[in-house]
């Protein structure tokens, strides 16, 4: 005969209110093996938590179930409150009240029954509870840093100096990410590359940091803790111990390509370094525009090269690593504005996006820091600025709101004043949204002292008309419709999650939105951890961030990897899979279904009779195992169990709901 | 070549011109247009309210009749070429008004939106091939520059019209350009015509006609072309508003080029006239 103890919370009102606590209390009281039934207003509460210890103690109770809120809120609480009085903590269910019951109904009556139908069915599995014993996992003690971009040095300078090895792995030539293309930066137009600069030589030097650009995460096996990645190097096709950076080879080199760092506004060489202040200052060759590679002709990077860093025939290097800890921040990309030919993007030289603006007005850009229009490179008089071009568009765009262009915007008109005084700056815009520390003031320099014109109102047409560009739009507050003759228009692309972001997603083990963005665990409370035990998220790969946003969840993942980094040991869930060898046929169903390879096959003998026969049976890494269930349901004999979810469990809570 | 033809009220009248330019060029090339028996006003404009059937039962009349003959069925007037289009997309696409529609008109047999609606121009384009109309050109329209007008009509909404892009259309320049003539490029060549409001308020009309005849000057043009009836009045009459009388840009359908191109009429003495 078990003792089962009842805890009933009212949650405040939140339960109370619609489920009748007393009747539930009373009919608890006499399910079977219920020997004590009790409420109280905050069961979480440290009151409530000393009711359920001291009725384990007193009543000698074997097993507790805890009437209240979802697992996922408060199971660990309970299982603490348990644990401290002796009960092993796998043998406490939680009836889930709230969000089941009493936040979904409206009947008090009705809510009543099923209250006590879910608890009905908590004891009934309760009963058949075991102790679970959690088992020590090692952790290994290195993080990898996906994307080095501003968050991802970020975290992986914090975590350098925290004393832990930090692997960051970027995709492309150098690190600097988007940060590296700005001009300025808001609120204080303090220059971007000045900020970020000395963080990015300092990531190059650190002690306890190894660089792998020009590189990719192939694969990520394994756990928290215990992640297994595999890293492609990229052949460089430069030497990167024996190149000084001294620029030779790209200034002979004959191959013109668009540039990707200056948004396809000049060319660059085949043998290239995307910016002058790259991170390692080492070139590479871009193999599918080197005539070398496409054409087997050429090779004057290597005869030119004084250092013979020039290496045709360097492969890629595949590198498997383990890590404890893997924080994400691959950043964004711009909404592509293909669906908008109103704005005439891509059909004139001078209608451009704010990205691309950013790179005319940036000394290391095109033009040498002096904005010239495109088409004639001559300074601009009228320059339009629209905001939400694709942002808070349902139907064309993204329904969310970028939240870093009204500042950008801003900004733009701000350094175009200071290029040109005479210069006039018109913004088109839905909402002025500047929540941040000192950006509503920002805004207002732009407007006050700066004299930019914002007209609230969004334009339906920008015409090439000659050399001009003529924009019709509506200003809303005065009803009336304006025509603008505009040297440039510059447009607000929304910002939106990497094209490839949901492969990502995959290989990590990780969710996304319907965004593409990377979903957190919580949006309030775990906002920097993915829903993969172990793994963090940093930037724009999120959501929509500022570069202040991005840096404070960089330094937020890198503390919660630190956290992770700085135990020797994790507690393993012990709720996974165990093989009754007895019952498995072998057929290995299990193997196909698990998600997280998990599940083997090995011999065992046995004697029959006297006779030793050898035969295929399954068997659960319980390391790699999650505890996910699909071997236990794939399984034709009922062999394979989910241990704290068993066959017998759930039959037994399916009889309690149904009988 | 044969299709079904819907020609709608106003080429029986105002818009003559259009029709019989184009019926004209159109047995020129070998095309053969059937015209509809008993065809009914298509409803003029396209109902907007979602829960009334009865605007679209006289187009679901001649789609059916089209499909019948198992041919597409094809349209000059922009604004019946609108209105038949997206009537038949509702048809095909709104389960519920399709069977409203079915049950009231109790065709012989159950019309579901299997007509394929195409413009003249589509038919150029799309059946006969602007190199096949090239070849034919006898009197191609070298050095004249023209602007092409597009209006609304037959591009918007661009998801159900499937016309051409919406933003930066291309077919009329294109077809300009199978004639012979130069493509006018100029800003306002998909802006709105003013459409019904000359008949509520002239000068406002008036006003958006001036932007559009003044920015085709001012780019080179020597005349204008349209395809639409309403377009085709507010370009021509209300041009002559703000300019008292005088015509500073002359407006054709672009079926009388058509014609002028494949040898059929002479514009010369027609520019005389006026």
């Amino acid at each position: 005969m078990r003792r089962i103890g009842v805890f009933i919370c009212w949650c405040g009102t939140n339960i109370a209110n619609t489920v009748n606590i007393e009747g539930v209390t009373e009919a608890a009281g006499k399910m079977p093996s219920v020997i004590y039934a009790d409420n109280y207003k905050y069961m979480c509460s440290e009151i409530g938590q000393s009711m359920i210890k001291e009725a384990i103690i007193k009543e000698k109770l074997d097993r507790v179930v805890v009437a209240a809120c979802s697992p996922r809120m408060h199971e660990l609480t309970f299982f603490k409150t348990a644990a401290a009085a002796g009960l092993n903590p796998y043998l406490v269910e939680i009836a889930n009240i709230r969000e089941h019951c009493s936040w979904v109904h409206k009947d008090k009556q009705e809510a009543t029954g099923k209250a006590i139908a879910l608890i009905r069915t908590a004891v009934a599995k309760a009963a058949r509870n075991k102790e679970l014993w959690a088992t020590q996992i090692p952790v290994e003690c290195r993080a990898l840093v996906i994307g080095g971009g501003i968050g991802g040095i970020q975290a992986a300078l914090d975590i350098a100096d925290a004393g832990f090895e930090v692997d960051l792995v970027e995709r492309t030539p150098s690190i600097g990410g988007r940060m590296a293309q700005l001009d300025k930066t808001f609120p204080t137009l303090d220059c971007s590359a000045c900020i970020l600069t000395p963080k990015m030589v300092e990531v190059a030097s650190h002690h306890n940091i190894t660089l792998y650009t020009f590189s990719e995460v192939e694969k990520v096996d394994g756990f928290v803790g215990n992640f297994e990645a595999t890293i492609r190097k990229k052949a460089r096709s430069i030497d990167l111990e024996k190149c000084t950076g001294c620029g030779i080879c790209w200034e002979k080199c004959p191959s013109r390509v668009k540039s990707e760092f200056d948004e396809a506004l000049v060319m660059r060489k085949a043998v290239y370094v995307p910016f002058p202040q790259a991170v390692p200052n080492v070139p590479v060759i871009d193999r599918a525009s080197c005539r070398r590679f496409t054409r087997e002709k050429c090779g004057i990077c290597r005869k030119a090269c004084p250092a013979g860093a020039v290496n045709y025939d360097q492969e890629d290097e595949v590198l498997q690593k383990k890590y404890g800890a893997i924080v994400v921040a691959t950043g964004f990309d711009i909404l592509d504005l293909d669906d908008f030919g109103e704005f005439s993007y891509g059909k004139h030289p001078d209608v451009l996006t704010s990205l691309e603006f950013e790179r005319l007005v940036n000394s290391s850009g095109p033009t040498g820091g002096r904005l010239l229009r495109p088409s004639d490179q001559s300074p601009p008089k009228n320059v339009v600025f629209i905001q939400c071009v694709g942002s808070r568009d349902k139907s064309r765009g993204k329904p969310y709101c970028s939240k870093i262009c009204c500042m950008y915007s801003a900004k733009h008109a701000i350094l175009l004043r200071e290029k040109y005084p005479e210069a006039q700056a018109y913004v088109f815009y839905i909402d002025i949204r500047t929540a941040g520390k000192d950006f509503e003031e920002f805004h207002r320099r732009a407007v006050e002292e700066y004299g930019a014109l914002y007209l609230k109102g969004s334009v339906g047409k920008v015409f090439p008309d000659g050399d001009k560009l003529l924009v019709k739009g509506v200003d809303s507050l005065s009803g009336h419709a304006v025509e603008i003759e505009a040297d440039m228009v510059v447009l607000a692309a929304a910002i939106k999650a990497k094209s490839d972001a949901p492969q990502l997603a995959r290989l990590l083990g990780i969710s996304t939105d319907t965004h593409s963005f990377f979903t957190e665990a919580h949006p309030k409370l775990r906002p920097v951890e993915a829903h993969t035990a172990g793994i963090f998220l940093a930037g724009a790969c999120q959501g929509p961030k500022d570069i202040p946003e991005t840096v404070s969840q960089a330094s937020g993942a890198a503390a919660k990897a630190i956290i992770l980094l700085s135990k020797d040991n994790l507690l393993s869930n012990p709720c996974v899979s165990e093989v009754n060898e007895s019952l498995c046929t072998g057929c290995l169903s299990c193997i196909k279904v698990c998600p997280y390879g998990a599940v083997a096959e090995k011999t065992i003998e046995e004697k029959i009779h006297g006779k030793a026969l050898k035969r295929r049976v399954a068997e659960v890494n319980e390391a790699l195992c999650q505890g996910c269930g699909s071997c236990t349901v794939s399984c034709r004999p009922g062999a394979v169990n989910l241990k704290g979810f068993t066959n017998e469990q759930i039959m037994a809570e399916v009889d309690a709901i149904c009988l | 070549m044969r299709f079904s033809y819907y020609p709608g009220c106003t080429l029986k009248t105002t818009a003559a011109v259009l029709e019989n330019s184009a019926l004209k060029a159109a047995r020129a090339l070998g095309i053969e247009l059937l015209e509809q028996e008993e065809w009914q006003c298509c409803g003029a404009v396209f109902p907007l309210t979602v829960d009334e059937i009865a605007p679209f039962l006289s187009s679901v009349r001649s789609l059916a009749a089209a499909k019948d003959t198992g041919e597409k069925l094809v349209t000059l007037c922009a604004a019946c070429h609108h209105v038949l289009k997206r009537a038949n997309h509702v048809m095909k696409t709104d389960k519920d008004v399709c069977n409203k529609a079915n049950n009231y008109l109790q065709l012989p047999d159950q019309y579901r939106g299997g007509t394929e609606v195409i413009h003249y121009l589509e038919l150029l384009r799309d059946e006969l091939g602007f190199s096949a109309l090239a070849q034919k050109v006898k009197k191609p329209l070298t050095g004249q520059k023209i602007a092409a007008f597009y209006g609304c009509l037959l591009l918007r909404p661009p998801a159900v019209m499937q016309f051409d892009n919406a933003e930066n259309p291309s077919i009329m320049e294109d077809f300009l350009r199978t004639l012979g003539a130069t493509a006018v490029d100029y800003p306002y060549r998909t802006e709105c015509c003013g459409v019904y409001l000359s008949v509520q308020n002239e000068e406002i009309v008036a006003g958006m006609v001036e932007k559009i005849i003044n920015s085709a000057l001012r780019h080179g043009a020597e005349a204008i072309v349209d395809a639409c009836p309403l377009c085709h009045y507010n370009l021509l009459e209300l041009q002559q508003k703000t300019t008292h009388g005088k015509l500073t840009l002359p407006v054709y359908y672009f079926t009388e080029l058509l014609e002028e191109a494949l040898g059929l009429e002479d514009r010369a003495e027609e520019k005389m006239a006026i």
